[in-house]
């Protein structure tokens, strides 16, 4: 799923300081499942603000509404009879919500209320971690079933650095140094051959160094 | 015997079967042109080949290969380091050839440390290729020619390629392999980590010996002389892959007051001169760290000197 973390709360003040009427929207997609997005989380969001805006002495209209997913035009549209009312709209989805509603509401001033961190999973209650930097040409199976595209601080596709130690990456003990993970899985998979291979120089057009992205299913085009 | 791959004078030394004594130079952190001279001059007749470092630490100094040309003009051979983590292929490959152009002979290919740990943290790197497919690069454009997109090169950079190797990182098993890897895509010559650990590194030397790694590439041995006890502590402590043993640390507190240096000193000679004659090792890469006008006196002591000329 996408990870997100709300965003400092003063920021978010401090965004909409000059609007009467906010609209909140929570998405019940990955946000949710992070709980930073989600229905219950716009509420929180709502509530924050009238109480701010009550503290300042502002008389401020917030409504909320949490969609199925901002990650699609359907759902956005859902909003259309209700946005109206509203001079400023908040996301709480990942990065695409934001300008999803951007796009099918150009007059409306959209803000972002989550910071977008990276494709991941729950590695513990309240924990999560990247595992897929989205590179557009998956070859996890030559390391292990472990990327080091987006987990090796340096992106290495020959390691490890010189700067593994204890098991923990260089730039800080709370990271983990993928490549020591993918070197000991692999040689207890007695795959030492496959390991000392030399990766060439990744083709990076696919990933977004190419580009803007963009994805056709000619099939399911109408 | 067949043709030098480049005919720097490392190599030259190297290849005639001297053990070979290198040194190691940082730019500076502005255009303090003199301040790398007189660093340099320390260094000049009394080492092979001076390492320039390429924004070591990811401290933005004066670039690598400005330096190395200073260097050169002054008479003093550089070894250009060059790091993946701030130029893509194609910034690489054109420094590769612009490198060469102006005389530098010798590279060595790093990925480099990771940008947190410098004066830019904020920075973006670039990883986008490593520091194995570094040296692949410039062995193909070397050998065989070609780009790494396979287009030709016009006139092919002749350098004597360098690489890394820290046996004391982990996992241990596996340096061993990762060196072969690399000697595989094409390093000539290998410097090593600074030692401190000499258990593990005969270790190591032994291991590379049974794969008869040294007898395809030329390994140096990392040698930088400890100035203090705080500076092993902060080796062992917070440089990363660095293996410091306690007794060492013992040793150098035991040197008393005044003494540490020297001790330091002693230490450093005590394994030149097991290097000399260890089996598998060509030279002693010698990092003086901001202490380069101790190399002369060390390079003495060691009895490296006078440097073969060759």
């Amino acid at each position: 799923m996408i990870v997100a973390e709300s965003k400092p709360i003063k920021e978010l003040l401090e965004m909409v300081k000059d609007f009467k009427k906010i609209l909140v929207v929570g998405c019940k997609g990955c946000v949710t499942v992070c709980n930073v997005g989600g229905a219950k989380e716009a509420a929180i969001l709502a509530s924050t603000l009238r109480i701010s805006g009550r503290k300042e002495g502002r008389d401020l209209v917030v409504g909320e509404h949490t969609l199925e997913r901002q990650c699609d035009p359907e759902y956005i549209s859902e909003l259309k009879d209700i946005v109206e009312d509203y001079d400023a709209v908040i996301s709480l989805a990942c990065g695409v919500g934001p300008q999803f509603l951007s796009e099918g509401y150009p007059h409306k001033k959209v803000f972002p209320g989550v910071n977008t961190k990276f494709m991941g999973g729950a590695v513990e209650h309240g924990v999560w971690a990247e595992r897929c930097a989205g590179c557009g040409t998956c070859a996890i199976h030559l390391f292990g079933g472990l990327c080091p595209i987006a987990r090796c601080s340096k992106s290495l596709l020959n390691g490890p650095c010189g700067g593994s130690s204890h098991g923990k990456c260089e730039i800080s003990k709370e990271v983990d140094c993928i490549w020591d993970m993918i070197v000991n899985k692999m040689m207890e998979q007695d795959r030492l051959d496959e390991l000392v291979q030399f990766r060439p120089p990744k083709n990076w057009t696919t990933a977004r160094d190419g580009g803007p992205r963009k994805m056709i299913r000619e099939e399911l085009v109408k | 015997m067949s043709e030098l791959k480049a005919g720097s004078n490392l190599e030259k030394v190297l290849r005639a079967g001297h053990f070979a004594f290198t040194g190691e130079c940082g730019p500076p952190q502005g255009a303090n042109v003199e301040h790398l001279i007189e660093k340099g001059s320390h260094l000049k007749g009394v080492v092979d080949a001076v390492n320039v470092t390429d924004n070591q630490t990811a401290v933005v100094r004066m670039s690598s290969w400005a330096a190395s040309l200073i260097l050169l003009e002054h008479g003093i051979e550089p070894n250009f380091q060059m790091v993946c983590r701030d130029r893509n292929r194609l910034a690489i490959q054109s420094d590769i050839l612009g490198v060469y152009s102006m005389g530098i002979r010798n590279m060595l290919c790093l990925s480099g440390d990771h940008q947190s740990f410098g004066n830019h943290p904020e920075s973006k790197n670039v990883y986008d290729i490593d520091s194995m497919q570094l040296i692949h690069t410039v062995k193909t454009m070397r050998d065989e020619g070609k780009f790494i997109n396979g287009s030709d090169v016009d006139v092919p950079p002749k350098l004597f390629i360098g690489a890394a190797s820290n046996p004391f990182a982990e996992p241990f098993d596996f340096r061993v392999y990762r060196l072969a890897k690399k000697i595989s895509a094409g390093a000539d010559f290998v410097q090593t980590q600074c030692i401190y650990n000499m258990d593990k590194f005969r270790e190591f030397m032994k291991r590379a010996v049974d794969m008869g790694l040294h007898e395809k590439c030329y390994i140096l041995a990392g040698v930088t002389p400890m100035k203090s006890v705080g500076m092993a502590l902060y080796m062992s402590k917070q440089v990363p892959g660095m293996d410091v043993p306690d007794s060492l640390v013992k040793r150098l507190r035991g040197a008393g007051k005044g003494k540490v240096a020297e001790e330091g000193i002693k230490f450093a000679l005590e394994q030149i001169e097991e290097f000399k004659e260890m089996e598998g090792v060509a030279g002693v890469h010698l990092m003086a760290i901001e202490w380069e006008h101790k190399v002369p006196e060390i390079a003495e002591r060691a009895g490296v000197l006078p440097r073969p000329v060759v």
